[in-house]
């Protein structure tokens, strides 16, 4: 049995509940991005810089990358709480998920922090 | 008890299920829960292939990423951006992510739906399974012939 004491909020409602919530963003995000990419075969450097530096699409993209952070969080939580278990490993899971876990979360927030930084530099 | 995305090969892991399988059944016998040696049906591999999509582009994040920094970051880092997708390695990881994307957003707007009470039965949830795989492999050999 795993228990939840590393899950996002600390309850599973809430963290269903921002799974969903940040799936919806994220699905908007890639459909209007690769909609756009379709609809501009051969695209410039001029449209595609122009497209990230208007204020809307920067609060589009940020708000994608923190719906992408929670919504990743989530799901690398419920695949190691789900196969990471003393069922599969033995006595050690609870490290190999501790430490599993640990490692998704610094990955993400470097995605995150990396993320900002292009949207930023544009 | 965490909520998860529930499915029947989920369920039948949850504690409070195996406490009454064995109280309605014979307490001595043994429960298998192990899942290789499980056959699993068609919901279990939408559920288990939108697992494997999710952590493909949790990693593919990375790949995106540093191809939007060098786009984004000079016009001689868009134009490598173009070279490198001219190449038929890179047109083959990009259509790899793409399709692991388009099968997690196809697999992911069906739980949405779900969520809504449509499609929860036994039935409902094959047929459920089998359009998801039916319109992502569309989806997916479009994005193929796109990129080529």
């Amino acid at each position: 049995m795993v228990t939840n004491v590393t899950n996002f909020s600390r309850s599973g409602l809430y963290d269903w509940m921002a799974q969903r919530v940040s799936a919806i963003v994220l699905a908007a995000y890639v459909v209007f991005l690769l909609g756009y990419v379709i609809a501009h075969p051969g695209l410039t450097f001029a449209e595609w810089h122009g497209l990230f530096s208007h204020t809307a699409m920067r609060i589009f993209s940020l708000l994608a990358l923190v719906a992408l952070s929670v919504h990743a969080w989530v799901g690398m939580w419920t695949i190691s709480t789900d196969y990471l278990t003393p069922m599969a490993l033995g006595k050690g899971a609870t490290v190999v998920r501790f430490l599993f876990q640990a490692i998704c979360g610094i990955l993400m927030f470097a995605f995150f922090v990396w993320g900002v930084q292009i949207l930023w530099g544009v | 008890m965490y909520l998860t995305n529930a499915l029947p090969r989920q369920i039948a892991l949850l504690p409070e299920g195996t406490s009454s399988v064995k109280k309605a059944v014979n307490s001595q016998r043994p429960v298998n829960l192990d899942l290789r040696t499980i056959k699993l049906p068609v919901t279990a591999y939408t559920s288990i292939l939108h697992r494997i999509s999710g952590v493909i582009l949790f990693l593919g994040i990375a790949v995106l990423l540093l191809a939007l920094d060098m786009s984004l970051g000079s016009e001689e880092g868009f134009e490598a951006v173009k070279g490198y997708l001219a190449s038929p390695l890179v047109k083959f990881v990009i259509w790899a992510l793409l399709s692991a994307l388009l099968y997690h957003l196809v697999a992911g707007v069906r739980h949405l739906i779900m969520d809504m009470g449509v499609g929860e039965t036994l039935q409902g949830g094959k047929l459920g399974s089998q359009i998801v795989i039916v319109v992502s492999a569309v989806l997916i050999l479009a994005a193929g012939v796109w990129i080529w």
